[in-house]
């Protein structure tokens, strides 16, 4: 097998086909990046396509050209191919097959030599796979389904600079998915008023406050006012609960000597976390990352912008690649879903994101859209950020969907609550320790959910009224990202 | 005050009952099990005092809950705590920690500000307790 991969075998052969390298044009399969012998390697670097072909081009073909077009190829033979090892670098389409359920769609599994890429560069490797290829004419559309890294590559990235099992150690919080809520009204509140939310929300029991993706430094709160707002209620709501408490301050601007400077004004007050938004971009990811662990400080990072590419299926990026970027790129938390809010989530796509971000090693599952296994090589996980539309009277779905490492953000469902913030966030608190409670105790939290929560809300006013407002909200909308693999349904 | 560190401290305190279910529910996923106490209830105080050291021979929920009622007859001024460590590669650390006893009253901490430069304060969070020696901090 291994055989086959070597480059003089191939090269021989080329040599002994000079047509190969006559000025003009190739079909991409017939300049060898269409290869269904090929073996990949344990070393190569794997990634799916979703690929819908103009009418009338073969999928084969199709996939030859985006393996040819993220690697080596360019639209014509060029002869300067010949002063390089140039069947290793070619990447190779190994496999294509047509999507479940779909007459236009295929599946491309494309193979990449490791020395491809850079080293720990996360910009070097998207340039490469997402680069060019998703405005190609012959493809009428393009999506990035799966990658796989192997162990070799993984190595070359630092990872999250904390991870979930320091995470716990550092905040002393064990056993238990933690509580977040993001501070509404999201623009328009000054310092002060901002500071205000993050204490009432934080003494009534919430582990982090946090900042919204689009609070950097406006007009009506610079973002120095914010932060020594939000640091002198982080620390009054500690020394009213003896708890760690945090709050994401998002470090957010328009230069990277902003982003440091907000970070190290951070640190200066004592702020456990920082936060960045996505669409500061993958090479800011990783010089931020570094900067926080150097700094022993926890990394939040808000998808902001991932939906634009993410949600539709027949093109983009899904954002199971995401989460694999950007655990190898070095976050702490990322938003990944949350099944039951008001944001799109099929449970069995969540539980797939999830499983990227948390777990040591991922075998293939196709239910859930893991196509390749994934071995993460020790690198530490990063805690799945659920945000969006959810409330405590939800905490039994939430809990068995998403398990304990993960934080729940209720914004809406904590500064929302009719009795106050500090009642909100008393009311989330005491419904996911009621829960978990049950949980442990051996109860069917699913079907017993809201007998439980009804349960501890006899104890807790807050809960009653957090109950009686949103109890019935559901948001009960079709996916659009969901598995293509379904498992059969089984007779009873 | 109310110290809300600890899995369930925002629930009315657990019964014996409710202990040994949720140290039954941690053995059964093969963790160990261990006491600790304190009279210095810092956030940031890591390193309580080991009740013994970690029982990681012990399967059963009622010999944990004899070292508990010892804990408790030998301190019963102390916060005391249960936890459970699971020693899965990738995780090494606790999995659920709860307190299980609270010295009455719990009188909290203050917040000290130090006034620095410019608008800059320093915090720092200090029990009221540990004024007083180790041991003689809670009546």
């Amino acid at each position: 097998m291994l055989v086959t991969s070597l480059p003089w075998r191939m090269e021989s052969q080329h040599e002994r086909s000079a047509d190969r390298y006559r000025a003009g044009v190739l079909k991409y399969a017939q300049m060898g990046y269409w290869d269904p012998d090929y073996e990949p390697k344990e070393t190569d670097v794997l990634a799916l396509f979703r690929i819908t072909p103009q009418e009338g081009v073969d999928p084969q073909e199709a996939a030859a050209a985006v393996a040819g077009e993220s690697s080596t190829a360019t639209w014509t033979v060029v002869w300067t191919d010949r002063l390089t090892a140039a069947d290793v670098y070619r990447a190779k389409a190994y496999k294509v097959e047509p999507v479940p359920n779909s007459t236009e769609q295929y599946f491309a599994y494309i193979a990449y030599d490791i020395d491809l890429f850079e080293p720990g560069s996360i910009a070097n490797l998207t340039a490469s796979i997402i680069g060019n290829v998703f405005g190609f004419k012959p493809l009428k559309a393009l999506r990035l389904e799966d990658m796989r890294f192997p162990v070799a590559y993984v190595k070359t990235f630092d990872g999250p600079p904390t991870g979930i099992v320091v995470e716990r150690e550092r905040l002393d919080k064990f056993g238990r998915p933690l509580l977040g809520a993001t501070t509404k009204p999201k623009l328009g509140l000054s310092g002060r008023n901002y500071g205000r939310v993050v204490y009432e929300a934080l003494k009534g029991g919430l582990d982090f406050t946090k900042d919204d993706e689009n609070i950097n430094s406006q007009p009506f709160m610079h973002w120095r006012d914010r932060f020594g707002f939000v640091m002198e209620a982080v620390n009054r709501a500690s020394a009213a609960s003896g708890e760690v408490k945090g709050h994401y301050l998002n470090v957010t601007g328009a230069t990277m000597e902003d982003v440091y400077e907000r970070a190290e004004f951070a640190k200066e007050l004592g702020s456990v976390v920082v936060m960045i938004d996505l669409v500061i971009g993958y090479t800011a990811i990783q010089s931020i990352s570094k900067w926080a662990r150097r700094n022993d400080m926890l990394l939040h990072l808000h998808r902001a912008g991932a939906s634009t590419y993410t949600r539709q299926k027949n093109h983009g990026i899904s954002f199971r690649v995401i989460a694999k970027w950007m655990r190898l790129a070095g976050v702490d938390h990322i938003h990944a879903g949350t099944v039951v809010g008001k944001l799109e989530g099929d449970p069995n796509t969540i539980r797939g994101f999830y499983n990227i971000l948390r777990e040591p090693y991922n075998p293939s599952d196709l239910e859930s859209g893991l196509h390749f296994d994934q071995d993460w090589a020790g690198m530490r996980k990063v805690m799945p950020v659920a945000s969006g539309g959810i409330h405590a009277g939800q905490m039994h779905q939430l809990l068995t969907y998403l398990g304990d490492d993960v934080v729940l953000q209720f914004g809406g469902g904590t500064i929302g609550h009719p009795m106050g913030i500090q009642a909100g966030a008393i009311a989330n608190r005491v419904a996911l320790e009621a829960m978990v409670l049950a949980r442990n105790e051996g109860r069917d939290i699913w079907n017993e959910g809201p007998d439980i929560l009804a349960a501890a809300a006899r104890t807790c006013q807050p809960l009653k009224a957090a109950l009686d407002t949103w109890g019935e909200v559901t948001f009960d909308y079709t996916s659009t990202d969901t598995p293509d693999f379904v498992p059969t349904p089984t007779p009873a | 005050m109310r110290l809300t560190q600890g899995t369930f401290s925002f629930l009315p305190d657990l019964t014996d009952d409710q202990i040994r279910a949720q140290i039954e529910y941690c053995l059964e996923q093969g963790w160990a099990m261990s006491i600790e106490y304190t009279d210095d209830p810092h956030p940031r105080n890591t390193y309580w005092e080991m009740h013994g050291n970690p029982m990681f021979d012990l399967h059963d929920a009622a010999g944990v809950m004899v070292e508990l009622v010892d804990a408790r007859a030998t301190f019963p001024r102390h916060y005391i705590k249960v936890n459970a460590f699971d020693s899965t590669k990738g995780i090494e650390s606790l999995r659920l920690s709860f307190i299980v006893h609270r010295p009455d009253p719990e009188p909290g901490f203050t917040l000290e500000r130090h006034e620095v430069e410019g608008r800059h304060i320093r915090y720092t969070v200090r029990a009221y307790a540990t004024d007083r020696p180790q041991g003689e901090r809670y009546p």
